[in-house]
């Protein structure tokens, strides 16, 4: 009994933690100016660590590689672009569509609709396109889900760059390409005035911690549940989940929609932040930004993942930049920001190397690769989704 | 509503009713083939209700196979397969699962990486009931259920033999009887009313196996259990069965009680090779 008091305690440590945590990160606004880049950069941090936890659902609980993960992203941000902006102007005779939409606009024609709706919509569409690219890879194993998914994220890719010449209908385009969809729709929330990215960067700020709180708790309560323990299972051994009476292809695809959903929310969410929607956001390296935050900090490990995201984005926003002009010293001509991949790589390859089960690791994985234990060993070679 | 059907499907099943009539499963005709290799070759098979019956036979016989194909984890390339008055050919191994069929593996397959509670806790998934809704908002109804299974899978280790104090190890630290035990237990938790056993004494010394012999007639006792075993070690098969089928290069080449498989002429040239080269 005593070893359940200690899993009781250990929950409420975590609970404690997390109120902790977010509580110190909800005043560290008030130590920085409104618009600095610090600001700017802990924003975008945050939004990180929501679709860093989304990630983990598919690939450290569910343990399906997914290389395509941008494809959320992509999706998220141009649900909030079609949805807050005048991209579709011609719609009802150019006065434009609203609903419940913010109060101040650059321009009334094309669709506006509340926020809040919109992070709906982007959920739903996002939960159904996960579930949707889970399908094709349900008979497939460990690399070669990776392949099919890099390869979704890459057709996405592709359909927003060149979505300027997919005409739908007589005025309206899939897309703006590479001329990006802007303005967006600053969020306005109901009961707070505005926001406004060009005042004050604080309301976003709050609203992404807001985000992150709520997708932390998704994943504590999915991860000591009936779902998350058939996610864990079906990483271990799918033969032996199958058997148990885990239904492969129902858990599988929504680990892939619970995964989706969460990117798809904070896709939106940097559509708004950044105002505008771009196709040259979309890059398969986004993905592997993504994947790579959640293996420095420990796959499947919810407050590792957190850690990781927070470090890698930090990294990519200070560190890198700050060492900007080292290759100049010697007398080399390139900015070390077009090598920042190339330093995720090699940070990769370091953490393989000195510490492979990632900064925070989860008790199982640290086992599964200390002591070579876990999934997919001798496989029956018919077992079937 | 919800949570309390879940409770009574959770429940023992109620023994005290008389034994039914007929075979609890059926399969007739059943074949298995890997491209040219055929694994298991036109097996007719029934397993009497509450009854404890045993598939023997050489490597490479295709015992396994067969299993494979019982539970669902192969689809059978010809022949029916009835549980229960159901057609379970190649059904999915969730539904076999849930319809009330449950395995253990010949190399045991854990979760590694789980606790034991929580290995017992995965195999009644297909009693459970809580969705992505459910698990994220958490109803009562939802903490009732968790709290029962939870309940429920320390009774069934507590049953199988574990200790107390291993219940929230980790599968893989676990000894090797334990695991076993672990893996019974989990199978266990599904309800099952045909409990497949894939060589469950392998490794274990002489008491230990008498020990899971006499378990398994406890099961069927308590329970109202169905049991079919694989097994090699004939002391077992010998003492607790009451049929034997015995299967050589994917056919049934015997079948019956202990003794008269055992004098079957066919069923020791299987074993021993054909006599009179020299």
């Amino acid at each position: 009994m005593r070893r359940l008091q200690a899993v009781r305690q250990s929950r409420r440590a975590n609970r404690i933690v997390a109120v902790l945590a977010i509580g110190v990160a909800a005043l560290v606004p008030f130590f920085f100016a409104p618009l600095s880049t610090f600001m700017n950069n802990a924003v975008l941090a945050l939004a990180y660590v929501v679709m860093a936890l989304g990630l983990n659902i598919v690939v450290g609980f569910a343990g399906l590689l997914d290389l395509g993960y941008v494809a959320f992203y992509a999706f998220g941000s141009y649900t909030v672009g079609w949805l807050a902006s005048d991209f579709f102007a011609y719609i009802n005779g150019g006065r434009g569509m609203h609903i419940l939409g913010p109060k101040l606009l650059s321009s009334p024609a094309g669709i506006h609709v509340n926020f809040l709706l919109i992070m709906v919509a982007a959920i739903v569409i996002c939960a159904v396109v996960g579930a949707l690219i889970g399908l094709p890879t349900l008979r497939l194993r460990g690399d070669y889900i990776a392949i099919v998914t890099l390869a979704f994220g890459e057709i996405i890719r592709v359909f927003a760059f060149f979505g300027d010449d997919i005409h739908l209908g007589k005025h309206y385009l899939l897309t703006n390409g590479r001329q990006a969809i802007s303005p967006v729709d600053q969020i306005d929330l109901p009961f707070l005035p505005q926001f406004d990215s060009a005042f004050s960067l604080r309301p976003y700020y709050w609203f992404a911690l807001a985000m992150v709180a709520l997708v932390l708790f998704i994943n504590f309560r999915l991860r000591d549940s009936r779902l998350g323990r058939a996610w864990i299972a079906i990483r271990e051994d799918e033969v032996a989940a199958a058997s148990m009476g885990v239904p492969l292809v129902k858990t599988k695809l929504l680990a892939y929609a619970t995964g989706g959903a969460l990117g798809g929310m904070a896709g939106a969410f940097l559509g708004a932040y950044y105002n505008s929607v771009n196709a040259n956001q979309f890059q398969f390296g986004f993905s592997i930004f993504i994947l790579a935050m959640i293996i420095l900090g420990g796959l499947g490990s919810i407050w590792g993942v957190v850690i990781g995201a927070v470090a890698l984005s930090f990294i990519n926003t200070y560190v890198i930049p700050s060492l900007n002009d080292v290759p100049d010293q010697f007398g080399l001509d390139f900015d070390l920001t077009t090598l920042s991949f190339g330093i995720f790589g090699f940070l990769i390859v370091l953490m393989m190397v000195l510490r492979p089960e990632g900064l925070l690791p989860e008790r199982r994985r640290r086992l599964e690769l200390t002591e070579g234990m876990g999934a997919g060993d001798e496989q029956l070679f018919e077992v079937r989704a | 509503m919800s949570g309390e059907d879940a409770v009574a499907r959770a429940a023992p099943p109620d023994v005290s009713a008389g034994v039914p009539d007929g075979d609890i499963l059926e399969a007739t005709g059943v074949s298995k083939s890997f491209g040219g290799l055929v694994a298991v070759n036109d097996v007719d098979f029934a397993i009497p209700h509450r009854s404890i019956v045993s598939i023997i036979g050489p490597n490479g016989a295709g015992k396994t196979t067969f299993f494979n194909v019982l539970t669902g984890l192969y689809k059978p390339s010809a022949g029916r397969i009835v549980f229960d008055g159901r057609d379970i050919t190649a059904e999915r191994p969730d539904k076999i699962t849930a319809l009330g069929i449950a395995r253990t593996f010949q190399n045991i397959r854990l979760f590694a990486t789980m606790s034991a509670l929580e290995n017992v806790l995965v195999g009644q998934h297909t009693r459970m009931r809580a969705g992505l809704i459910g698990s994220i908002l958490r109803p009562p109804w939802v903490v009732g259920e968790e709290r029962r299974v939870r309940e429920r899978g320390r009774d069934l280790l507590a049953y199988v033999g574990l200790e107390l104090r291993v219940f929230d190890e980790l599968a893989v630290n676990l000894s090797y009887g334990d695991q076993r035990r672990v893996e019974i237990a989990r199978a266990l938790a599904s309800d099952p009313r045909l409990l497949l056993l894939d060589e469950p004494t392998a490794g274990m010394n002489p008491q230990e196996s008498a020990a899971l012999t006499e378990f398994m007639e406890t099961l069927r006792d308590d329970r109202g259990l169905t049991i079919l075993l694989i097994e090699h070690d004939m002391q077992v098969v010998m003492n607790v069965s009451e049929q034997i089928t015995v299967l050589d290069h994917g056919e049934k080449i015997s079948e019956g009680l202990a003794q008269d498989v055992r004098r079957d002429r066919r069923v020791v040239e299987a074993y021993l090779g054909t006599q009179g080269e020299d």
